[in-house]
């Protein structure tokens, strides 16, 4: 669907507006039910046995004491969720995330799980679990993982994407390769080059609400299945094919969800409850505590960085080049590839050149963290860029400005750009008062741009109208953070009526087509896409209907504003009629009257961002504090510009504790250290100011009314821009996040000492 | 184990339960109630999520037992409303947006709660540092905060 150009300047009715969200008082009142708000009659309680070393074999599990104790309904092990993914790689690799097959790759790894009357039986049950472990040698840091001596995370693992298969295995699964142009010769016309390397720690999306699912399958092979996730329609293909069950006989329901952030994009433990449910032949609650939830869920990769961007004397970078080693955990992953396209995605270069590196390490499956790989990249590109710039005299937003992509630049991975936000969102951060305000002592300011890709994806939508005339619009991307709102105002707005006449819900598996994730900020783009086509295809309906009960031709029947309205001086006597009209006589002319739609939202628009940020550091402790924050970004169109607002608040908030706080620290012996939100530290309310937003509007030219995602792009830029910021303040260039105290006194300490 | 029996009083009604001596708070509620408002993010008392107020103290109910609440009065976010009217701090949470996955926000309302009782004239410090025991992940708080100073300013006015 490409932008409608009658919507350009148009004066929106209900697009822009800022309503009370659908499902806010539910959420208010505590009547909103999350994943472990549901239960079911006869549920059993189910818990899972860890791992507690980072590699070891498993040589032989001996279940039958738990299985003996009084109230013990089921214990599983790999046994019992045999591998049906027929040679299904990242199938597998979930499968044996899932639970252990041979070895246990990480500390937290599941082995074995049990189904229990009760909490505290279940607890019991899995103590009596003998699990007999070969302890291995292992490797948690990503450059060590990469050193020829390394220890060994699979033995079948050879680099892929080099020119000639390796001889040897290694822990680096696979070698991406980004740019275009000639680097050698780009550096050679640098009059400056700036080298670094850097480093980031893995850090967790944080989500509050815990993993929670409640399983429930029964003898006659179908089976249901209520869970916080952000994409059911995918957890039932995930779990069906686990299972080897047919998707249809799983029916997937997504709670309210408490956050995911990437994080609930793919099963962890839902296979393990429905096999636990499978086998006691009752339905089972299982649901991660934080400290699984740490050690088992989530995490970011840990990076390792080089940037090289040489530039001539008048400001234009002549070259740019970034090798990127991203850990994924103990499975193959595509988290440096992703690093390596968005690496360099703001700049028009010439000459450009990205290298990633899949790591395997002793810790958890990576997963997706809101715009996942991009900020590290940006953290050392934009570090690099900020240098640059300095030495070459020239104000970091001017340099910036200077080098900016525009329409119709090569990107650095590939594509070529149209309309998009990066000039305009560095010329209003230049503007901003923010630029200007004065700078006291030990503070510094710092700003950085920051890229997503945003996605689109396969989606589908059932908007039905009422005999009452109001619209119950079912769709199947689930609401992480107010999309249900967001796209009420679209149906409101395609078909003319009030806002409070739209009630969103999200459907779950059974009643609507199959729908892709919401990751990728694809939610309200794509769904809204779907929305609007369902809408129109309603329309036609409501025109049709009308011309038949005005007894004329559906060609001479429009649609303004909620109305059917007949043209030409023909009709001049016909008046209008109102959909609750249409929708009240629906019985007489043709029944029920509704529109669906099933598409591939192609066309999501690239998204940018400019941060802008001002640190206070003390140089005695190495403690900092934002004291003022700045987010621009590019919406498209803000459809709900209080929920876009807020997805530029939150992701920056998270880049602030992953650039100051959050990381996870792991022992010698492989085994995390911090794995609770005491130790793991995210930002309070006292450790934040007020995170002020400009909402910037360049209609992507692929949707209707403009729309881009505007969920991820928010964390791109912070790790760099706070980092820029405690430079300048501390007057060090800091290459090393979390910059905690400790990390920021040495690197002052360390300038002291030259 | 045999079970504790427990008479309190929650959001004004007089309840009675059974509860195992090593029960929190937070489980009897939820699990043996059905009173699903208060949530467990952490379990340890680091989140806030389970806020309560219990004989007008903020507490963790994660970090209370059960069998604590005897003769004691428990407020939770099912007893802010009165009938279908929303208390001013759940009605400004609403219109600010303060909530996007709505996880955090029963617990940050009845935090909010408590601190408007004790304060009801607080400075942003004092809502930020008064709402620094509850984690929200989604919203980095600037909504939040402007929601409990409006509804602080609302209060005020009633
Ligand atoms: S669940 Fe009680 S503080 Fe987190
Ligand atoms: S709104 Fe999601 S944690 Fe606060």
């Amino acid at each position: 669907m490409n932008f409608d150009p009658r919507f350009s300047g148009r004066k929106f009715a209900s697009v822009g507006t800022r309503p009370i969200r659908p499902d806010g008082v539910d959420k208010v009142t505590g009547r909103a039910r999350y994943g472990a708000d549901f239960n079911m009659a006869g549920q059993l309680v189910g818990r899972v046995l860890r791992s507690p070393h980072a590699h070891a074999k498993i040589r032989k599990i001996d279940t039958s004491k738990a299985e003996a104790l009084a109230g013990v309904k089921a214990v599983i092990t790999a046994a019992d969720l045999p591998d049906l993914t027929d040679g299904d790689a990242a199938m597998y690799d979930i499968l044996d995330n899932c639970l252990a097959r041979t070895k246990a790759l990480y500390d937290g790894h599941a082995v074995a799980a049990v189904a229990a009357v009760d909490a505290h039986t279940a607890r019991q049950a899995l103590k009596l679990i003998e699990v007999d472990y070969e302890v291995l040698p292992h490797v948690t840091d990503v450059d060590e993982a990469m050193a020829h001596h390394a220890p060994l995370i699979n033995d079948t693992v050879f680099t892929e994407g080099l020119e000639e298969k390796p001889v040897k295995p290694s822990n680096v699964t696979k070698r991406s390769q980004f740019g275009h142009g000639d680097v050698h010769q780009g550096f050679g016309h640098a009059d400056f080059i700036v080298e670094r390397s850097f480093k980031t720690e893995q850090t967790h999306q944080g989500y509050i609400e815990p993993h929670a699912c409640v399983a429930s399958v029964s003898s006659d092979g179908t089976a249901e299945l209520w869970v916080c996730t952000q994409g059911h329609f995918v957890y039932r293909q995930h779990c069906a094919q686990l299972l080897g069950m047919e998707a249809s006989k799983l029916r997937v329901t997504s709670s309210e969800i408490g956050g995911g952030f990437g994080g609930k994009t793919h099963v962890w433990a839902e296979p393990v409850a429905l096999a636990l449910s499978r086998k006691a032949g009752r339905p089972v609650k299982l649901v991660m505590t934080r400290d699984e939830v740490f050690r088992a869920s989530g995490p970011t990769s840990a990076t390792s960085i080089d940037v090289k961007i040489g530039a001539r004397k008048d400001g234009t970078i002549t070259a740019a080049e970034a090798t990127l080693r991203y850990s994924s955990g103990p499975y193959a992953g595509a988290w440096a590839e992703v690093g390596a396209m968005t690496a360099f995605a703001c700049y028009k270069l010439d000459n450009v050149k990205t290298v990633g590196y899949e790591v395997l390490v002793n810790r958890p499956k990576t997963a997706a963290y809101r715009a996942p790989s991009a900020p590290m990249a940006a953290f050392a590109v934009e570090s690099a860029v900020d240098e640059l710039a300095k030495e070459l005299g020239i104000d970091p937003v001017e340099f910036r400005i200077r080098n900016a992509a525009q329409e119709g630049t090569q990107s650095s991975y590939g594509p070529v750009y149209g309309p998009i936000g990066i000039g305009p969102t560095l010329e209003a951060a230049k503007n901003h008062a923010h630029m200007k305000a004065p700078l006291k002592k030990n503070q510094g300011r710092g700003m950085a741009c920051g890229f997503w890709f945003n996605f689109g994806g396969q989606t589908c939508t059932d908007l039905n109208i009422g005999m009452d005339g109001s619209v119950s619009l079912a769709v199947g991307t689930v609401d992480v953070g107010g999309s249900r709102a967001s796209l009420s105002l679209v149906a409101a707005e395609e078909l003319g009526i009030d806002y409070s006449q739209v009630k969103a819900i999200v459907a779950d598996t059974s009643s609507l087509g199959y729908n892709d994730m919401t990751d990728g900020s694809r939610g309200t783009f794509s769904s809204s896409m779907a929305t609007i086509s369902a809408a129109r295809n309603a329309i036609k309906t409501l025109r049709e209907r009308a011309a038949q009960m005005w007894d004329i031709s559906v060609d001479d029947v429009a649609w303004e504003q909620g109305h059917a309205v007949a043209k030409g001086e023909k009709h001049g006597n016909l008046g209008k009629l109102s959909l609750k009209e249409i929708a009240a006589q629906s019985g007489k002319t043709g029944g029920p009257i509704a529109g669906h739609s099933e598409l591939v939202a192609d066309g999501a628009g690239v998204s940018f961002a400019t941060h802008i940020c001002d640190v206070e550091v003390d140089p005695e402790t190495g403690a900092t504090r934002v004291i003022r924050y700045t987010v621009v970004q590019d919406a498209g169109k803000a459809v709900h510009p209080t929920y876009v607002e807020g997805q530029y608040q939150g992701g920056a908030a998270q880049g602030i504790g992953w650039a100051l706080n959050e990381e996870y620290i792991y022992g010698k012996d492989g085994r995390l250290q911090n794995a609770g939100f005491l130790d793991y530290r995210i930002p309070v309310c006292s450790d934040l100011p007020m995170i002020d937003t400009q909402i910037l509007e360049i209609p992507n030219p692929n949707h209707p009314y403009g729309v881009r995602g505007v969920g991820e792009t928010s964390i791109v830029p912070p790790l760099a821009a706070i980092a820029n910021a405690v430079s300048n303040a501390a007057g060090v260039r800091m290459t090393h996040i979390p910059m905690s105290p400790p990390r920021i006194l040495a690197a002052i300490e360390a300038e002291r000492e030259g | 184990m045999a079970g504790v029996a427990v008479s309190t009083t929650i959001n004004g009604d007089s309840v009675e339960y059974l509860c195992q001596p090593d029960e929190t708070l937070l489980d009897v509620l939820r699990d043996r109630l059905g009173l699903t408002g208060a949530k467990e993010g952490c379990g340890t008392g680091d989140c806030g999520a389970c806020s309560v107020i219990l004989d007008d103290r903020l507490v963790c109910s994660c970090l209370v037992l059960g069998a604590e609440a005897e003769g004691r009065r428990i407020e939770t976010v099912e007893g802010m409303a009165h009938g279908d009217k929303l208390h001013p701090l759940q009605q400004k949470f609403l219109e600010h947006a303060a909530l996007q996955c709505g996880i955090c926000t029963p617990g940050f309302l009845i935090a909010a709660k408590d601190l408007l009782a004790k304060n009801p004239d607080p400075t942003e410090e004092e809502i930020r540092f008064g709402l620094a025991g509850n984690l929200c992940r989604c919203t980095g708080y600037d909504k939040i905060v402007r929601a409990v100073q409006d509804a602080a300013h609302v209060m005020k006015g009633a």
